[in-house]
């Protein structure tokens, strides 16, 4: 391949990658705009990208009516504990799947996975009557304790994956030195597959942020996270376009900084973890 | 003595905080709910001892939710707001409570009898009604004088087609009929339902058994593709409540038979770019005695799981009453009120005066009747829908059919003939039929 071909298939590959990349966020990046228009312009039939009255109406509206900061409070404590709580129970399952492996091992790792192909819908009634007799029902405690079952399975397969790539030799002269499981674990391993733990993390941070089927069923007005909040804005009967993409903005931008910022760790997570 | 006293004092703190209650309230995002929100610590300043808790959510997902809440008895919610399709349903089921306490004051006999009949069962009242619906034809006037028509106050099928007709100007985006076309229960089957009552049809005979292979059918269908082919905008196949009013606000509808509700909205001049070119009419018919307007109201309703009746009849009790619409009026305006659910309003001339659509409104809710909803008799309660457990399955089913004809997907005998056989089924399978 001559130089010159290169230059071009690099052209190529980076025009494509933009293009993708806008296409991905371009919904988001409409959102962002439609919730600097009034009502009337969110459903034009010629909408504009930026040639309209920019008004901030929408972000006052939503402020006052909704509690916007119990909502994003109870996101952070959610997706945050359920993370925090997932890691502490899957560090050991995926240490043990990984290095202290029986002939079922692999047979447990995909049935761990199978429990995500099961629709929620189909175990809804079970666990909401278990909410009710636990008192459970509209508690940050239920939804921690729901999105960590929920997302256990990945994080095990991510960390998994992850403490795979380790020697185990390594662990082995720790041994050898007389560390105990608790000490090879904490001081030798985690350290190694510290940032696939952090990826793990921030995976779930972010897909317990996201998760719209528990956290709306299982939450009244007490537990109700920044998904509730965006489903309080859609109407059957009553224009509500940009009043929707305001509080959808709201609810996204925390999370789409977090992933700016994380983006390298993420990147790794998913190109190494359960979906490589 | 001193430390008696800060006793004393702290026990009647934590006494009238134990007498406290908090009541948690479940709505739907609509216009009128919101300002019963805004307006609620009226309600508080009246009752000290009783907080409010909202949760507020699009109506597909308050469903969901509140129908999965009062199955299971998980007793999240205090006051429920469900619809006329529901309330029937679940007092059968005692999954309501009777609303038997809603004070001296409350005057029941001045709820529209439509309106209250479809809320009670065995003379007993299971959710008061908040605002109440029935459906019309919103039209231009303008569009309407420049095709050299007059559209009367009770139009026919044959002049609604005429007329939209003659008001499509495809060149101009100028459509002359918007009407419903996204699949679902509450979407093109209240709107096709209702029109199929008008031509005669119905879901099912006195023996439960489905319909859809009859004339009457087939003749609401085919006119419903037909029309919306000659005078319907382009994908009005993805086109609810919403979509449609974008459409008529913009200008692009000649005629929209939708809501009653939206006539607030196409008459607001802050939004609607056709404001003062709207007129209204009743649904039409085909000279069969039946109209095809539907019915229906947002209710507040208490779950047999609330452990705060009492607190929560009160706020029902405030937030449908007549003192309620003159708050409302003080503080919003007359076009602001809730409307479709006492006669009172309607005897008040402030209120015809500002809500042009008001009389037709009035005269649509009074004109439908849930029990006859159809020119044949019924075995079922409902006019867009049937009050059937099943209804929300199979009326989205049959949608999905009603949409793809319209789309060109399927015929009309192939739709009509695939939402017989999946009802049958569905019937069957409940032991519906006789």
């Amino acid at each position: 391949m001559t130089i010159k071909d290169s230059r071009r298939s690099k052209l190529i590959y980076t025009i494509a990658a933009w293009t993708i990349s806008g296409m991905i966020f371009f919904p988001i990046l409409w959102t962002l705009i439609t919730s600097f228009k009034t009502e009337a312009e969110a459903i034009s039939a010629s909408p504009s990208l930026y040639a309209f009255d920019w008004t901030l109406e929408n972000y006052r509206d939503v402020l006052s009516r909704s509690p916007y900061f119990t909502h994003f409070w109870n996101s952070v404590v959610i997706s945050l504990g359920s993370s925090l709580l997932g890691l502490l129970i899957a560090v050991p399952a995926a240490w043990s799947m990984a290095f202290v492996q029986t002939k079922k091992t692999k047979h447990l790792l995909m049935w761990m996975l199978s429990t995500k192909m099961l629709p929620p819908v189909g175990v809804l009634i079970p666990i909401y009557l278990l909410f009710r007799d636990f008192a459970l029902l509209d508690t940050k405690l239920g939804l921690v304790i729901v999105m960590t079952l929920i997302n256990l399975p990945i994080m095990v397969w991510m960390l998994y994956t992850y403490f795979r790539e380790i020697p185990n030799e390594i662990l082995e002269a720790s041994r050898m030195d007389g560390a105990t499981i608790g000490e090879e674990i904490f001081h030798v391993l985690l350290p190694i597959a510290l940032p696939g733990i952090a990826s793990t993390l921030l995976l779930n941070v972010i897909l317990s942020w996201n998760e719209a089927f528990w956290t709306l069923i299982l939450t009244a007005a007490n537990a109700a996270p920044l998904t509730a909040f965006i489903a309080s804005y859609s109407s059957p009967e009553g224009l509500f376009y940009a009043k929707l993409s305001a509080a959808s903005a709201m609810a996204i931008v925390p999370i789409l900084i977090l992933g700016w910022f994380s983006q390298k760790q993420l990147v790794r997570g998913l190109s190494f973890g359960a979906v490589k | 003595m001193k430390n008696k006293l800060i006793m004393l004092a702290c026990g009647f703190i934590s006494m009238g905080a134990a007498a406290k209650e908090t009541i948690t309230i479940a709505t739907v995002n609509n216009g009128d709910m919101i300002t019963m929100k805004e307006l609620s610590s009226d309600f508080t300043r009246q009752n000290p001892d009783i907080d409010l808790k909202w949760v507020t959510l699009e109506e597909n997902i308050l469903r969901q939710r509140v129908t999965t809440d009062v199955a299971t008895k998980g007793g999240q919610y205090d006051v429920m707001t469900i619809g006329t399709y529901e309330v029937p349903i679940w007092g059968k089921q005692n999954w309501l409570k009777e609303l038997d306490n809603l004070g001296e004051n409350y005057d029941l006999d001045d709820l529209i009898p439509a309106i209250r009949s479809g809320l009670t069962i065995n003379d007993k009242l299971y959710a008061a009604p908040f605002y109440g619906e029935s459906s019309m034809v919103m039209y231009r006037t303008d569009l309407m004088e420049k095709a050299g028509l007059t559209m009367p106050k009770a139009p026919t099928w044959d002049f609604i087609r005429k007329a939209a007709k003659a008001m499509t100007d495809k060149k101009e985006g100028v459509y002359g009929l918007c009407l419903r076309g996204k699949a679902g229960w509450g979407e093109n089957v209240a709107l096709i339902t209702s029109m199929a009552n008008s031509f005669g049809a119905r879901w099912f005979d006195e023996n439960w058994k489905p319909q859809f292979n009859t004339p009457e059918w087939e003749n609401t269908l085919q006119y419903y593709v037909d029309v919306m082919k000659e005078s319907g905008p382009a994908g009005s196949s993805a086109n609810g409540f919403n979509e449609n009013l974008a459409l008529f606000q913009t200008g692009k509808c000649g005629i929209w038979i939708d809501a009653t509700v939206a006539g607030a909205f196409v008459t607001n001049k802050k939004d609607s770019e056709v404001a003062d070119k709207v007129g209204f009419a009743l649904a039409p018919d085909n000279g069969l005695g039946k109209r095809g307007n539907w019915l229906w109201s947002w209710t507040l309703a208490v779950p047999a799981s609330s452990k705060k009746p009492d607190a929560a009849m009160k706020f029902i009790s405030w937030a449908t009453s007549k003192e309620y619409t003159q708050l409302v009026a003080d503080k919003k305006g007359w076009a602001k009120v809730p409307p479709g659910t006492r006669k009172s309003l309607y005897n008040n001339q402030k209120y015809m005066d500002a809500a042009p659509f008001a009389q037709i409104t009035l005269d649509s809710i009074q004109s439908a009747d849930p029990k006859n909803p159809t020119v044949k008799p019924v075995p079922y309660v409902g006019i867009q829908f049937v009050a059937i457990p099943e209804f929300q399955g199979i009326g989205t089913a049959v949608g999905q059919q009603f949409s793809a004809a319209l789309t060109g997907q399927m015929t009309v005998k192939q739709a009509l003939s695939t939402s017989q056989h999946l009802v049958e089924r569905t019937m069957r399978k409940a032991r519906y039929p006789k």
